[in-house]
């Protein structure tokens, strides 16, 4: 039953995250990886979110695992994330891929301690 | 937009059911508490790395021109498979819940983490590059 849940929010994620980073890619007209820092600071907030509900007793264990576990872990990517990183610093692009290093982990930090604190706060 | 990608939606979808079962099953097999290092969400993280990283080398070389295969793999395997094994989301909701228990090892998690997955996924691309080099001498 629980594989099951993490089954469903995956195949929901991944294909959230990639067309995120279509239309962010569009809007900005940008080739820096934006569109997986928007994914990732937006998936901790909603993990921070869901996690401290649950903690607090408000949000069920079964929610947890499918949009938690499942949604909000396909929807973030590390893999991605360090891929682009070393292309930016292949291209000779040091300082982007180092903004983007130390951008994420400061706002997917403060993103999940904010969604926590709205969280248990329910 | 959508238009174009719209064949890839299914491939993507069934990539990240099966990257997320993974990911799944790696954290039931080794469970941790708010106040250990997070052994589960590391290993994937930077195994995840190394693989799209070794992906990508035969991605944007020799499996490029392949028909069918050349445009479904990076979103079956890269966006769906890797995409949906690998969490960010874990990864700094694990930082923020060491960080109450152990501040220095949440800091620690948090610098490792990224360094191992940046330099797996150089060494991936790396060895990749070589490996497809290889196959490409007479």
């Amino acid at each position: 039953m629980t594989a099951l849940l993490v089954l469903l929010g995956g195949a929901v994620g991944a294909p959230a995250r990639y067309l995120t980073d279509l239309y962010v890619r569009e809007w900005t007209g940008s080739d820096y990886p934006w569109g997986t820092m928007v994914v990732n600071a937006v998936g901790s907030l909603v993990l921070g979110l869901l996690a401290g509900a649950a903690a607090g007793g408000v949000l069920p264990g079964w929610v947890l695992t499918l949009a938690g576990t499942g949604f909000c872990g396909a929807l973030t990517t590390f893999s991605t994330f360090s891929y682009e990183t070393v292309r930016l610093a292949e291209n000779g692009r040091w300082r982007s891929a180092v903004l983007n290093v130390v951008g994420s982990l400061a706002i997917g930090t403060i993103a999940v301690s904010l969604g926590w604190a709205a969280g248990s706060g329910l | 937009m959508l238009r174009e990608h719209r064949d890839l939606i299914a491939p993507i979808a069934a990539g990240g059911a099966l990257g997320s079962l993974a990911r799944w099953g790696l954290a039931v097999a080794l469970p941790h508490d708010s106040h250990t290092w997070p052994w589960a969400t590391f290993l994937v993280n930077a195994s995840g790395c190394l693989l799209l990283g070794l992906l990508m080398a035969f991605i944007l070389g020799p499996w490029s021109g392949i028909p069918f295969w050349g445009r479904y793999l990076r979103p079956f395997l890269g966006v769906g498979v890797l995409g949906g094994y690998t969490t960010f989301s874990t990864y700094a909701l694990e930082t923020y819940a060491l960080s109450g228990h152990a501040p220095a090892l949440a800091m620690l998690y948090l610098i490792v983490s990224v360094l191992a997955g940046v330099g797996a996924a150089w060494l991936g691309l790396a060895t990749g590059r070589v490996v497809v080099l290889r196959g490409t001498d007479p």
